[in-house]
């Protein structure tokens, strides 16, 4: 049997430009819809929907969200096709709900940006691109929807896509766009192809989901493994478990082998790799986003939130640290407060030094001289932690160049902070292998 | 596709494996909600997998109604026997004499019940973090779910104020007397849990194979006859070749019919399926937010 790959993927767009329809077509056109769903959705119909079946109740699952007829929370929907498995996000298009288009941006291979064709480029079609850009999404998808209001025009469908033309390149990190004329609501190129669009060569929505190549999306060149949990039995009923001490954690970069010399942050302290142990057995090697736990030589002190790494591409660990930030939460973000920082499997003190600009996501261009970040705005802020952080550059690694922030008391997460590359890396302070 | 590549399935116990290891790093006092359903089978084996050679370093915590079909129960007790696992078990009906949980006049149903007794049992073993099996594929109001769900100190849910959960760096901050749900599944669909019974080889309790069963029709579903579920007047009694599809409570689950006895006639069943596995609950069919509303209060 060929092995299936799980394709993540968001929808964002503003208020009424149909992601939840849309979701709910793919779903109905890829057959993913289950009977007693439908009868679901044909009885809310007949209470509130006046007889006619709305798609996107299949989404709205709070009772709020039906009521108002908008999504507020990030809504996770799961359809296979032979091909692939997918997992979608659906998130809100609301200018105060963006927090929730970046936490299901954070996990997503691909992003898909709604636009209707009558209203074309307008600034959340840009806050969302630009979100999708800053969290490193690899593959975007510009889905120009509403197309049958526009009469099918293939100069509407040229001019829109002109238009994302002349700030994309701004944008300069996806691997690759791809621009699709649809109708979310009677479902033309989404699953099917269109009958309305000759002059459209392009795949459909689902098939470019089902093909877009993503095997390389997580980082294999660096190894990075942060310590989450000692593995120390206690008693162990079989005796060659008695000196058994195993670091057990999700592999955040690269390869591990047996055998590979290793180099345990922030002590510095190095050894060899013994044994990569697995529930049923041992690996040779591993790689990211394995979970394992490792083995070494020797007997040294490691604890949770300690990073293992290979003895190439060395990170960097400093405890100032600069970074770009999403602010989530109603209090603001101000110079000198005080916060959790969560880093990898790392929970550290952190004081926010400088706020050097907050982002205008219309225009992307800075604006110095923030006094503050509010709820859902962007910006750059440079922080120390109590201890040092090991970390990479976001755009080189998202899971050991990400972060976030909580506040104490209500200990509500209320922002997320991706990291520039590191002004210096490690520098060992030993070369030999010595312990 | 190269051999650094990780299929569904892996991709999938990767990520709850991760969750788990925050549990036990990050909580004090966690608990494994264990009922010996499909899914929380899973959850066993990914616990196994998470913290092998040691123990699993938590309890098993199951709220009984009293009206489970006995031979889940039995299966229960059996695994966590097996894997050396301490498991605690606090009844409903306990509940109820204590006051704890206070039936409507008239209410047969145990499921609301369930709330106060396990909100009782987090409150007596001071339990951090309950693990469930929960999925969010299995209904819309769990689709909002984070894999880190917080409780406030009355074990309340509320869905318009979650924390967000960005990357998998997971906020497990509580103050005394909050407490988290965490749901490693949250990703898995019902064809993943089955295709992960298989691919492990896990035992199941025999009530999801096909088997003869006494039923009766009632709302548009079969349920089994029993002594919690006796014949109505002009009920007819049918001995049916079935099998159940989701585990609930014995007068509420409908038993589907089905010549499935392997774990691969179930997922062919599952391929071709035209209605979810809630369908055959109906606990869920109550109202559009029956689940929202029992999740506010305080159900995993």
């Amino acid at each position: 049997m060929h092995p299936i790959e799980i394709l993540r993927f968001n929808t964002c767009g503003s208020v009424d430009d149909g992601k939840s329809t849309l979701i709910g077509r793919l779903l109905y056109d890829s057959k993913n819809l289950m009977e007693d769903q439908l009868e679901a959705l044909e009885r809310s119909a007949d209470i509130t929907g006046g007889g006619q079946i709305n798609l996107a109740n299949l989404t709205d699952g709070l009772r709020a969200e039906r009521e108002q007829g908008i999504t507020i929370d990030v809504a996770y929907r799961y359809f296979a096709t032979p091909r692939r498995k997918f997992i979608v996000a659906d998130t809100p298009g609301h200018v105060q709900y963006t927090r929730n288009m970046v936490t299901g941006a954070s996990t997503a291979n691909l992003s898909i940006v709604l636009v209707d064709a009558r209203q074309g480029v307008i600034e959340q079609s840009r806050r969302h691109t630009y979100i999708s850009a800053l969290l490193g999404i690899p593959h975007l998808v510009i889905a120009v929807n509403k197309m049958d209001l526009v009469d099918w025009s293939r100069e509407r469908f040229r001019e829109i896509r002109d238009q994302f033309e002349d700030f994309l390149p701004r944008l300069d990190v996806f691997r690759d766009v791809k621009f699709i004329p649809i109708s979310a609501l009677n479902g033309d190129n989404v699953v099917e192809f269109s009958k309305h669009t000759p002059w459209y060569e392009g795949p459909t929505l689902l098939g470019h989901l089902e093909n877009v190549h993503i095997a390389s999306d997580w980082n294999l060149s660096a190894f990075r493994f942060p310590v989450q949990w000692v593995n120390r039995p206690n008693n162990p009923r079989d005796p060659k478990l008695h000196d058994f001490r195993g670091f057990s954690g999700q592999i955040a970069g690269g390869i591990v082998k047996i055998g590979q010399k290793v180099m345990v942050l922030p002590g510095g302290l190095r050894s060899t790799v013994k044994d990569i142990w697995i529930y049923d057995g041992s690996l040779q090697e591993a790689f990211c986003p394995q979970p394992v736990t490792l083995v070494l030589e020797h007997d040294i002190d490691v604890s949770r939130g300690d990073m293992i790494i290979g003895r190439e591409n060395l990170p960097g660990m400093s405890t100032d640290l600069h970074a770009r930030v999403c602010w989530m939460h109603t209090h603001p973000l101000q110079r000198g407060k005080k916060y959790f920082l969560k880093h990898t499997t790392q929970t550290v003190q952190a004081v926010i030094t400088d706020i050097e600009d907050r982002i205008n996501v219309s225009t992307f261009e800075p604006e110095p001289d923030a006094p503050e970040l509010a709820l859902n705005d962007i910006g750059e802020i440079r922080l120390k932690t109590s201890k040092p952080l090991i970390f990479d550059g976001y755009a080189t690694n998202r899971l050991t160049g990400s972060f976030i922030l909580i506040e104490p008391g209500a200990n509500a997460t209320a922002g997320a902070g991706m990291l520039f590359p590191p002004m210096e890396i490690v520098k060992p302070e030993y070369n030999d292998f010595a312990i | 596709m190269n051999s650094y590549h990780l299929d569904h399935l892996q991709y999938l116990e990767a990520e709850a494996i991760h969750v788990m290891r925050e549990v036990a790093a990050e909580f004090d006092r966690p608990a494994l909600l264990f009922s010996g359903g499909k899914d929380s089978i899973c959850l066993l084996r990914l616990a196994e997998k998470a913290f092998r050679p040691s123990d699993i370093p938590m309890p098993f915590l199951n709220v009984d109604t009293g009206h489970h079909f006995p031979e889940l129960n039995e299966f229960r007790d059996r695994r966590a026997q097996q894997l050396g696992a301490k498991l605690i078990v606090r009844k409903v009906e306990d509940a109820i004499s204590k006051g704890i949980a206070i039936p409507s006049p008239g209410e047969i149903s145990r499921n609301r019940l369930q709330i106060p007794t396990l909100l009782a049992a987090i409150e007596e073993f001071r339990f951090d973090c309950c693990i469930g099996g929960a999925r969010r594929d299995e209904e819309k109001a769990r689709a909002k779910e984070r894999f880190f769900s917080f409780r406030d100190g009355f074990g309340q849910w509320d869905p318009k104020n979650q924390r967000p959960e960005i990357w998998n760096l997971y906020n497990a901050r509580v103050n005394p007397g909050e407490n988290m749900r965490v749901f490693p599944l949250s990703n898995w669909t019902e064809m993943d849990v089955w295709e992960y019974i298989r691919k492990e080889n896990l035992e199941v309790p025999m009530i999801y194979f096909s088997h003869r069963r006494k039923c009766v029709r009632r709302h548009g579903q079969w349920l089994p006859v029993n002594d919690l579920v006796p014949p109505r007047n002009g009920e007819r009694v049918e001995e049916l070749v079935v099998r159940v599809r989701t585990i609930g409570d014995i007068i509420s689950t409908g038993m589907v019919e089905s010549r499935a006895d392997s774990v691969d006639d179930i997922i062919a069943e599952i391929a071709a399926a035209r209605v979810t596995e809630r369908g055959s609950r109906a606990d869920d069919k109550a109202g559009d937010a029956a689940m929202e509303d029992r999740k506010k209060a305080g159900y995993f």
